[in-house]
C-alpha cells in the first residue's frame, strides 16, 4: 500500500493511512500468491465487506507487508475502483 | 442568513474542540456536518473501539470521546446544523458566503474545515443498472419503513444496519438477506436473532452471494445474485436495501479554490490557513510537512486556527493570551465565575 501511495497508483487511496480502518486500499491477489501471504487478521474481513466488489482473493493492501518471500507479487484492483 | 465569527465544517473531535477554543477566546461559532449526529469518524467508524492515544485519557471509545467533547462544550451556546453538507463557499467582500445542501446560508469572515477525509456518503451497489432505481425501489438508508409493508425486500450487507433492518422488517415483509461471506460483523445478539428468524422461515438467507444485476421496467421486479462459484440466482424483489457502510468523499470541497494534495488541503503551520485568507483546515483533512493523522494533532491545529480567526472577526481588538486557571475572563465564559 505504501508503495502504491508513494507512486500515485490510482484506486489505492488508503484514506485511513494504512490502519485497517477503511477499505480504500482493496486489492485482488492472484490465487497462488494469495496463499503465500500471511493470513488475514481479525477485522480485515469486516473492512472488506465495505470494499468495492470484494472476492475470495480480496485483501487490504495495507495489511500486506513486503518481504523477500513475496518478491514478484502482483495484485489487481476492480476496474471501477480507480 | 446566519452571521457568525467562524463557521466550522465537520463535527468530529477536531471540529468540536476547535469550537471550544473559539468560544473560550470570545468568538461565536456554528458547526455544520453532513452526518445526522455529532462525532464524525469516531461515531461513524469506531464508536465501540477503544482509543489509547488521547493525552491524559488512558483508554476511551470513539463514543466516549465524543460525549466528553460535547460535555466540554456545555458552558457554551453553539448551534449545530446536522445532516447538511456545505455545498458552496464564495468570497463576499471581506466575508465568506457559505451555502448548505438544505439551503441555509452563512456570512462569516472565517471558515474552518475540520472535515476529516471529506463527507460520508453511502457505498453504493456496483452494477450501473442500480442507479435507475435509486431512491425509488433501491435505498441505502431507510426513511419510512411503512413503504415496505407486505413487500419482498432484499437486504445486502453483514453489519448492524443490515441485520437490524432484516430483523425489524421481517415482521411485516418477506426478507431476503444477502451477504458476501458466512460471518457477520454485527452484534452477536442480533446475529442470533437473525439466525432464529432464518430457521423459522421469516428470513431467507443467502451467504457468499453478491448483487449481479437488477431487472424491471418502471418498478423493480427482480434481482440477480451471484455466488462465489459464479452460480446466479434470480430473486423476486420489490425493494432492495444496501448497507455497505459509508465511504468518505472530498465532495464539494474540491471546488473552493483551495490548494489540494490528493484528498488533503495544504495549510501553513502558524494559522493552519489555506491559500485562501480566512479559510483554515484542521484535523485529518489538512496537510503540511510532518502531518500526523492523530486526534491530538487536530486539537493543536484547531487551537491555533481559532486564534487566527480572532483577527478577522474582531479587527479592532487585540487578542490576549490567557490561561483558564487564572483568567477571570475565561472563567466567566466557562460559567465558573459571575
Amino acid at each position: 500500500m505504501e508503495g502504491a501511495v508513494q507512486n500515485d497508483i490510482p484506486g489505492i487511496d488508503a484514506d485511513c493511512g494504512g490502519g485497517m480502518a477503511c477499505a480504500t486500499c482493496h486489492v485482488y491477489v492472484k490465487e497462488d500468491w494469495f496463499n503465500k501471504l500471511p493470513k488475514k487478521e481479525d477485522g480485515e474481513d469486516d473492512m472488506l465487506d465495505m470494499a468495492f466488489e470484494p472476492k475470495t482473493n480480496s485483501r487490504l493492501s495495507c495489511q500486506i507487508i513486503v518481504s523477500d518471500e513475496i518478491d514478484g507479487l502482483e495484485v489487481n484492483i476492480p476496474s471501477k475502483q480507480a | 442568513m446566519n452571521k457568525t465569527d467562524a463557521l466550522i465544517i465537520g463535527a468530529g473531535p477536531t471540529g468540536l474542540f476547535t469550537a471550544h477554543q473559539l468560544k473560550l477566546i470570545g468568538l461565536d461559532c456554528e458547526v455544520v456536518d453532513n452526518l445526522d449526529k455529532i462525532g464524525g469518524q469516531c461515531i461513524e467508524l469506531y464508536p465501540d473501539k477503544p482509543i489509547y492515544d488521547i493525552p491524559a485519557v488512558p483508554e476511551c471509545t470513539g463514543e466516549e470521546l465524543t460525549n466528553n467533547l460535547i460535555n466540554q462544550l456545555k458552558p457554551f451556546d453553539i448551534k449545530f446544523h446536522l445532516g447538511e453538507r456545505v455545498e458552496e463557499v464564495k468570497k463576499d467582500k471581506s466575508n465568506w458566503l457559505v451555502k448548505t445542501s438544505n439551503g441555509k446560508s452563512f456570512l462569516t469572515p472565517n471558515v474552518i474545515i475540520a472535515g476529516g477525509v471529506g463527507s460520508f456518503e453511502p457505498r453504493k451497489f456496483p452494477p450501473t443498472e442500480c442507479k435507475k432505481f435509486e431512491n425509488k425501489s433501491l435505498f441505502y438508508s431507510v426513511k419510512d419503513k411503512n413503504i415496505f409493508k407486505g413487500k419482498i425486500v432484499s437486504i445486502f450487507g453483514g453489519g448492524d444496519s443490515a441485520l437490524d433492518w432484516a430483523v425489524e422488517l421481517s415482521k411485516e415483509c418477506k426478507i431476503n438477506l444477502i451477504h458476501r461471506r458466512d460471518e457477520f460483523r454485527g452484534a452477536q445478539a442480533t446475529v442470533d436473532k437473525m439466525q432464529e428468524l432464518v430457521k423459522s422461515g421469516k428470513i431467507n438467507l443467502f451467504t457468499k452471494y453478491q448483487i449481479a444485476n437488477v431487472h424491471g421496467d418502471q418498478r423493480l421486479e427482480s434481482i440477480d445474485i451471484k455466488h462465489e462459484n459464479n452460480e446466479i440466482k434470480n430473486l423476486k424483489s420489490d425493494y432492495v436495501l444496501g448497507f455497505f457502510g459509508l465511504i468518505m468523499q472530498l465532495g464539494p470541497i474540491a471546488n473552493w479554490g483551495l490548494n489540494l494534495n490528493k484528498k488533503t488541503i495544504e495549510v501553513d503551520t502558524e494559522k493552519f490557513e489555506t491559500n485562501q485568507k480566512g479559510i483554515y483546515a484542521v484535523g485529518d483533512i489538512c496537510n503540511y510537512p510532518g502531518k500526523l493523522k492523530l486526534i491530538l494533532s487536530g486539537f493543536h491545529e484547531g487551537a491555533l486556527a481559532a486564534r487566527a480567526c480572532f483577527k478577522l472577526a474582531k479587527p479592532n481588538e487585540k487578542y490576549r493570551f490567557e490561561f483558564t486557571t487564572t483568567s477571570s475572563n475565561l472563567l466567566k465564559r466557562l460559567g465558573k465565575k459571575e
